[in-house]
């Protein structure tokens, strides 16, 4: 009896912190995402509005124009497309090497196996910094500076966090579907298209969203490579807007282009926020 | 052992079946390989080379061969030692964002309604763009017209500082954005490591009679080392290669150059300057600098990083 009321106590004194822990979390999340919606509201005020010296964060009047005109920018559009050819033969090329290694890595027997796998681990930690005169020196040489091929072809050899995740999700496949295979004489190739292809199926998918989130908001690669901007990714667009219509204190419009750059990922990230989360999360742990 | 060992050796030299499966297993992996050695190997040995060269990108490379010129002038290059200070500076930001991850993730861990979409609000500055959110906060710190100044002003009457254009406040500035953009990442890897802790550890500690300071202090804090190693490990090296954020944020490294990091000074010298052999040995040092940092984070790991079992 005397049991039952004392936790009575605590599990009331309990609930009593939970609620004190959620208005802190919750306040805290909104700090967190007020920037992001203060950025929204900025692309809907009028350049009296922004500059008038006051606090103001729900537009008044509210301009819709703003987005009409970042959109009939000629490099904005042309930046999306740009993106989107980098974007469309990564994802294809790169996610199908970086499939087809990380099933030899997991379920193929041959010598020094995770000798070569640490090594390309490992690169994981080469920063890009190194390594971009170099690759800059290289794509020069090969006449590629000014076009998309430095941003495509380099990743079409795989991605070595995509080939380390799928190797972890094939560890969880028991190794008797690999050697049914054998049994039946099905070929490895065929063995990884019609057996384990399938299987992976969520895990290249979380991989894959991951993947074009960082090529669709990469921006150094990219400020490096490419010089005319025609050739700009969405990216350096947003940044060059920045630059330009800042001096006319057009922040409407800077807002507005840098918006809609971030929307495709935050929808993505929406979308399937679950399963990235999770992927981020077993990162961590191991 | 020894057995096994025999096993092995003689499969690989008896069975083709398994010398197939090799040569095919080398087909499946080659992509990746040719791509480390093309794209990564070649390009660091060349920086290496070219590091020991003023090479401008003109003549042929080998022909402005200097020694190790570079690195003495950079040793006594005021610029590099205040951008390597600045970049170090950042690194403040770190430990502020583990903190305050712990302390939130801990806060999630509870029976409370909404985690997920609380999680998803603190993780949306993560995911977004780093160009778009740089612009986002250098229109925040705006002096004379942004939100921050307009708060400041609208609490206390006064004109808030001048965030950007100032040499220490400005590091102070660009922490802070640090910190907000890579806050949700620490909350994820902390809520999961919290959710991995066995319940009956807790158990255990209440039967002993710990109190709330000594549970955290001797069950969550050892638990979680790992994903400390982790961020710890992985925003070391992230923190090496700020750039984006200052060339956004600021305008050529802001007053004084006091925003500017080691990496933004390596790609001026490199694409403004075309100085690409100094711009090399840069590079090289920075190489070395993160070769550095990971062997130590490695060798210590076993000294404060606990394994479950």
């Amino acid at each position: 009896m005397a049991k039952d009321s004392s936790k009575g106590v605590s599990s009331r004194k309990s609930r009593f912190i939970d609620r004190i822990v959620f208005v802190l979390l919750a306040l805290g999340a909104i700090i967190m995402i007020f920037p992001l919606i203060y950025m929204v509201m900025t692309s809907f005020m009028t350049k009296n509005q922004i500059l008038s010296g006051k606090l103001n964060i729900i537009p008044n009047p509210w301009v819709l124009g703003k987005y009409s005109e970042v959109m009939q920018k000629g490099s904005f559009v042309s930046g999306i497309i740009n993106t989107l050819k980098v974007e469309v033969p990564v994802l294809l090329i790169g996610g199908f090497t970086s499939s087809l290694a990380a099933f030899a890595f997991a379920k193929m027997k041959f010598r020094a196996r995770n000798g070569i796998f640490l090594v390309l681990l490992a690169t994981i930690m080469i920063p890009f910094a190194v390594i971009m005169i170099p690759q800059y020196v290289l794509f020069t040489k090969l006449r590629w500076t000014d076009t998309l091929l430095p941003l495509i072809v380099p990743a079409c050899f795989g991605n070595v966090s995509m080939i380390f995740f799928l190797r972890q999700n094939l560890t969880s496949i028991p190794n008797d579907l690999m050697d049914a295979a054998k049994m039946d004489g099905c070929g490895f190739f065929r063995t990884f298209i019609q057996i384990f292809l399938p299987l992976m199926k969520g895990a290249i998918g979380t991989q894959l969203t991951l993947w074009f989130m960082a090529i669709w908001n990469d921006y150094l690669a990219p400020t490096i490579f490419l010089r005319s901007e025609s050739n700009w990714t969405l990216q350096v667009v947003i940044r060059s807007f920045n630059t330009y219509y800042a001096i006319q204190s057009d922040y409407a419009l800077i807002m507005a282009a840098s918006a809609i750059a971030m929307l495709p990922t935050l929808i993505i990230f929406f979308a399937f926020q679950r399963v990235i989360i999770e992927s981020i999360a077993i990162s961590g742990i191991k | 052992m020894n057995l096994n060992n025999k096993a092995k050796k003689t499969k690989y030299k008896m069975s083709p079946i398994a010398k197939k499966e090799e040569r095919i297993a080398w087909l499946f992996i080659a992509a990746p390989i040719i791509g480390f050695l093309l794209f990564m190997a070649y390009p660091i040995v060349y920086a290496f080379i070219a590091s020991l060269t003023k090479w401008t990108g003109t003549r042929s490379m080998l022909d402005t061969f200097c020694g190790f010129d570079n690195y003495v002038r950079l040793f006594s290059d005021a610029k590099f030692w205040k951008t390597l200070r600045t970049t170090t500076i950042y690194l403040i930001g770190i430990p502020i964002g583990m903190i305050l991850g712990i302390v939130l993730a801990m806060g999630m861990n509870r029976k409370i309604p909404g985690v997920r979409v609380l999680r998803t609000m603190y993780y949306v500055p993560v995911i977004s763009s780093l160009v778009a959110v740089s612009i986002l906060w250098a229109w925040v710190y705006n002096y004379d017209y942004g939100l921050l100044n307009m708060i400041i002003k609208f609490l206390t009457g006064k004109h808030g500082p001048n965030w950007l254009g100032d040499e220490t406040l400005i590091k102070v500035s660009m922490i802070i954005f640090m910190v907000w953009r890579g806050l949700g990442n620490s909350i994820i890897l902390y809520l999961a490591g919290l959710q991995n802790i066995p319940r009956s550890y807790y158990e255990a500690a209440l039967v002993d009679g710990a109190n709330g300071w000594q549970k955290f202090r001797n069950i969550t804090l050892p638990l979680l080392s790992p994903v400390t190693f982790y961020i710890l490990i992985t925003s070391l090296i992230g923190g090496f290669q700020v750039f984006v954020e200052v060339q956004v944020m600021t305008l050529n490294g802001g007053i004084g150059y006091s925003a500017a990091t080691i990496v933004y000074y390596m790609y001026q010298k490199a694409f403004e300057g075309f100085q690409l052999g100094y711009a090399s040995s840069i590079a090289v040092i920075l190489a070395i600098i993160i070769f550095i940092i990971t062997i130590v984070n490695f060798t210590f790991q076993d000294k404060w990083v606990k394994t479950m079992d």
